[in-house]
């Protein structure tokens, strides 16, 4: 239990009305978009400056309460569900200021709780471009971006949330302050100790100031829809579309179930019987150079064996093809109560064989799986329809999951390409990589966060 | 005191298949006015609907603090609208109201209104008729381009706002009851003009007649009209809310007619919606009736431009005029082109849109007198977009929008005039 005492210290530090205590408001930060059982906080605290951060961080290391930091709590791997024990939730939508966005040098230095879409709009408005877009852009914050190294549907050409962290500047477990990265374009002054933040999840720092790079935007896009009765062509397809030197900016998958799914939703008329689609979109800094690639991609599609290509004339019908990528998650997630939406990630060759592999455990485990997805970078979304009320199902749902790790790992992939690890997926940890791993991660973690008191269990387990 | 939880956990049971549908994404942070202003967890969808899971799985013993956190909400629909996956957030608050106020208990001022006053219609009129009489004893002018008053003494409720003051003659008082048959427009239609018109903005009442009568349509407004429900059903009391549905349907049924029109987002949407989604516990019969009144229930926007087909677009001059989508009628109803056609057709307008034009202005009915402050910072935002749009009159359609955006741009001194879009309409007649 937390002492009155100690309670009046944070509210003395904080102000009152960021320190939540009554269960009611605690009960609201025990979840997050994982499916997982929610563990309830002891407390809730709520800085609204860096000093305060600071200073909350070392108080709960002097009473050794464990913190998870959350900025919109979307995790889809639990990473954002408190401790068990005398759990604290810190809050960073009160650290929400963009500090800088410098023009000159094409770098922005934000705090942890500004949302992404947010950022990406101001970025915008100075004719900039921050890429990554992960699917909860509207409400994710950047330090939850960064904590989870998210990526998105630009991944394959602009690449992920790792690729515009430069500096991360954070309290360390004690409460004390660590710099590391930089404005400049190279920096290598120290470890790169930036770039470890990234994708930790919480478990080593709790992040103050973030220095991400910003890009010129590409002035022209072309976008296409094409059909195929056969999964395999639409893989050769992505790969020929590569292999010709052209990289998209969009590739995305959707498979036949997803497809009949969409189609239920939106009545839009989608092709039922094809056996996927891509929505393949090009982009760049001249129109001539976009069209010549569309006209390109058009090509290899049909070469491939794509039975229809649609190229999108203007901003309509653009927004017209997109449609049925946009539905695709709304669609699966009114089909059934819980929606289970995993990330399990191949090498783009290995598409075919692990949508193929995914059919076959819905089938095995007679379960409705319906598989989108960023074909580009074999970051697939293969999603079951559930409900979690129903054990039985339930129970089988996690022995599909276990077998679609193992045929992504067995396939050459991971078990994450952009949803992290958290709590949900550690126990599969060790089979990707190895005993030594967790160990020397343990070590590591250890070293920096003596009293396991950063998001303890996250990641490493332990 | 509420020792038997296990009773409300089962109560609540039944709203379960529809919560378990929330897949805790957090979309609804994006968009919920409330939550933009607190950024706490309890003030938005999701975090209401894991509280109130949790009290039904008797995870939970702190009810009071969830019917508190319940309801802190517009019930704006803006979640519902912007749900990925179709979660039917407004039924489940509406109901969810309905068993956690009941359980709790009606606050003895809420009684005493919905019980005591707003379920006797005839009462109701009589007592705020007297009050329009003796408001300027108490009141005085506050913008005069608005028509706002504001309090000359410090009154409790009233505090800072700039409300709308009671008209002189109410509606009802002008236009007496009608019961006449369609003329060349070939329709026959029901008006319900609702409290608000009735009450404060009978000139709303009085351009939907005028564009009714100048359209040749047969128009049925009958007496002892009493109130659409929503601010008994917003509380909670169901009880009081059946009563008032009971009350306008057996007036309604008396005679034929086509369509029953509302100048009232919210009424409209309370008729259309909640009229039938709260008959659950009726008799087979009475749901049908219900459903029956529900199905012909349309705003009057709507009916103008897609069954009359009236508005056409001319090339306006003159007064900049933008458009506050109600919540009720974008989100709820997704009427949002109409009001705008409408607009379009006046030659002596110049239509601007304004930024974020559907997002909810904070009245929220009884929101507003619950948590004036946080409804007045929701407000500001909606006043700050109306004078960036540049307009001279900022149009919407319903008379709640109209008095929290008169409140609003009233405080800030902002010369901008806020009417109905009828209003706009009826004067091209």
């Amino acid at each position: 239990m937390i002492s009155a005492s100690l309670l009046t210290e944070f509210q003395n530090l904080l102000g009152k009305d960021n320190v939540l205590e009554s269960e009611s408001d605690r009960h609201a930060y025990s979840y997050d978009a994982a499916v997982l059982d929610a563990v309830v906080p002891e407390l809730v605290l709520r800085p609204t400056n860096s000093e305060q951060l600071g200073k909350t961080v070392a108080l709960c290391n002097e009473n050794k309460l464990p913190m998870t930091v959350r900025g919109a709590g979307t995790n889809l791997s639990g990473g954002t569900i408190p401790t068990k024990e005398h759990g604290v939730v810190i809050l960073t939508n009160g650290l929400n200021k963009i500090l800088e966005i410098n023009e000159q040098d094409l770098y922005a230095v934000v705090e942890p709780g500004v949302v992404t879409a947010k950022f990406a709009a101001e970025v915008a408005k100075r004719g900039l471009f921050y890429p990554p877009d992960p699917g909860s852009q509207a409400v994710s914050t950047l330090g939850g971006n960064v904590a989870e190294n998210a990526g998105g549907l630009r991944g394959l050409k602009y690449g992920v949330t790792k690729d515009y962290v430069m500096g991360v500047n954070f309290w360390n477990a004690e409460g004390e302050y660590v710099k590391s990265g930089g404005k400049t374009v190279k920096c290598v002054t120290g470890l790169n100790i930036a770039q470890l933040m990234v994708g930790s999840e919480g478990t080593l720092g709790v992040y103050d100031q973030i220095i991400l790079k910003l890009v010129p935007p590409p002035v022209a896009s072309k976008a296409m829809l094409a059909e195929f009765d056969d999964i395999n062509k639409a893989s050769e397809t992505v790969a020929a579309i590569i292999a010709n030197k052209i990289v998209p900016c969009t590739l995305e998958l959707l498979d036949n179930a997803t497809i009949n799914l969409v189609d239920d939703f939106t009545k839009a008329g989608l092709p039922r019987d094809a056996a996927a689609i891509l929505l393949i979109e090009v982009d760049g800094g001249h129109i001539a150079l976009v069209e010549d690639d569309a006209e390109k991609v058009v090509e290899i599609c049909k070469k491939n064996g794509a039975r229809r290509v649609q190229m999108a004339k203007d901003a309509a019908e653009k927004n017209k093809l997109w449609e049925a990528r946009r539905n695709a998650l709304p669609a699966l997630a009114r089909a059934r109560p819980t929606t289970v939406l995993e990330d399990a990630t191949v090498p783009r060759s290995q598409i075919p064989a692990m949508i193929k592999a995914i059919n076959d455990i819905a089938a095995k485990y007679k379960l409705q799986i319906g598989t989108f997805g960023h074909a580009g970078d074999g970051n697939l979304h293969p999603t079951i329809l559930t409900d979690k009320r129903d054990k039985e199902e339930f129970h089988r749902v996690e022995l599909a999951v276990d077998e679609i790790f193992d045929v992504a790992l067995s396939l050459g992939g991971t078990l994450s390409g952009e949803h992290g690890i958290g709590t949900a997926k550690s126990k599969w940890l060790e089979k990707e990589t190895s005993k030594a791993t967790i160990i020397y991660s343990r070590r590591l973690k250890k070293a920096v966060d003596p009293n396991y008191l950063l998001n303890p269990g996250k990641i490493i387990g332990g | 005191m509420h020792e038997d939880l296990h009773q409300l956990a089962k109560m609540l049971h039944e709203l379960d298949d529809q919560m378990v549908a929330c897949m805790k994404c957090g979309m609804c942070q994006a968009v919920c006015p409330v939550f933009s202003e607190t950024m706490k967890e309890g003030d938005v969808a999701r975090g209401k609907i894991a509280l109130l899971e949790n009290l039904s799985h008797e995870m939970i013993a702190d009810a009071e603090g969830v019917q508190d956190k319940l309801n802190k909400c517009l019930l704006c629909g803006s979640c519902a609208a912007n749900c990925p996956s179709g979660v039917k957030v407004l039924d489940i608050f509406f109901k969810a109201r309905v068993i956690v106020n009941t359980y709790m208990g009606l606050s003895a001022t809420k009684k005493a209104i919905f019980q005591g006053l707003l379920t006797k219609p005839a009462l109701f009129n009589s007592v705020l008729d007297v009050a329009s009489k003796f408001q300027g004893v108490f009141t005085k002018t506050a913008n005069e381009v608005i028509g706002s008053s504001c309090s000359r003494i410090n009154a409790p409720v009233i505090g800072e706002r700039h409300f709308m003051p009671l008209a002189k003659k109410p509606l009802r008082k002008l236009e007496p009851a009608l019961n006449t048959r369609p003329g060349k427009g070939g329709y026959r239609v029901a008006f319900f003009p609702g409290c608000v018109i009735d009450k404060i903005y009978p000139q709303v009442g009085q351009a939907v007649l005028k564009a009714l009568r100048h359209h040749e349509l047969g128009i049925y407004m009958p007496a002892g009209q009493a109130c659409c429900g929503i601010p008994a059903l917003a509380s909670g009391d169901k009880e009081s809310f059946d009563k008032l549905v009971k009350c306008n349907l057996e007036i309604f049924e008396k005679e034929n007619f086509d369509y029953l029109l509302t100048a009232c987002a919210t009424c409209t949407a309370t008729i259309h919606e909640l009229w039938p989604m709260m008959s659950g516990d009726k008799t087979e019969s009475m749901q049908e009736r219900i459903a029956a009144l529900a199905a012909k229930t349309m705003d009057v926007n709507k009916f103008m431009v897609d069954v009359l087909k009236v508005a056409a677009p001319v090339q306006g001059h003159g007064t900049k005029v933008t458009y506050h989508d109600p919540c009720h009628l974008k989100k709820s109803m997704k009427v949002f082109e109409q009001p705008r056609a409408l607009l379009k057709s006046n030659p002596k307008v110049e239509f601007v849109e304004m930024p974020e034009a559907d997002r909810c202005c904070g009245c929220g009915g009884s929101f507003n007198l619950q948590h004036y402050g946080l409804s007045k910072d929701i407000g500001k935002i909606k006043r700050d977009n109306i004078v960036a749009s540049g307009a001279q009159v900022v149009a919407t359609g319903c008379p709640a929008c109209m008095m929290q955006i008169s409140d609003m741009l009233s405080q800030h001194g902002d010369k901008i005039a806020v009417k109905h879009v009828m209003e706009i309409y009826a004067e091209t007649l």
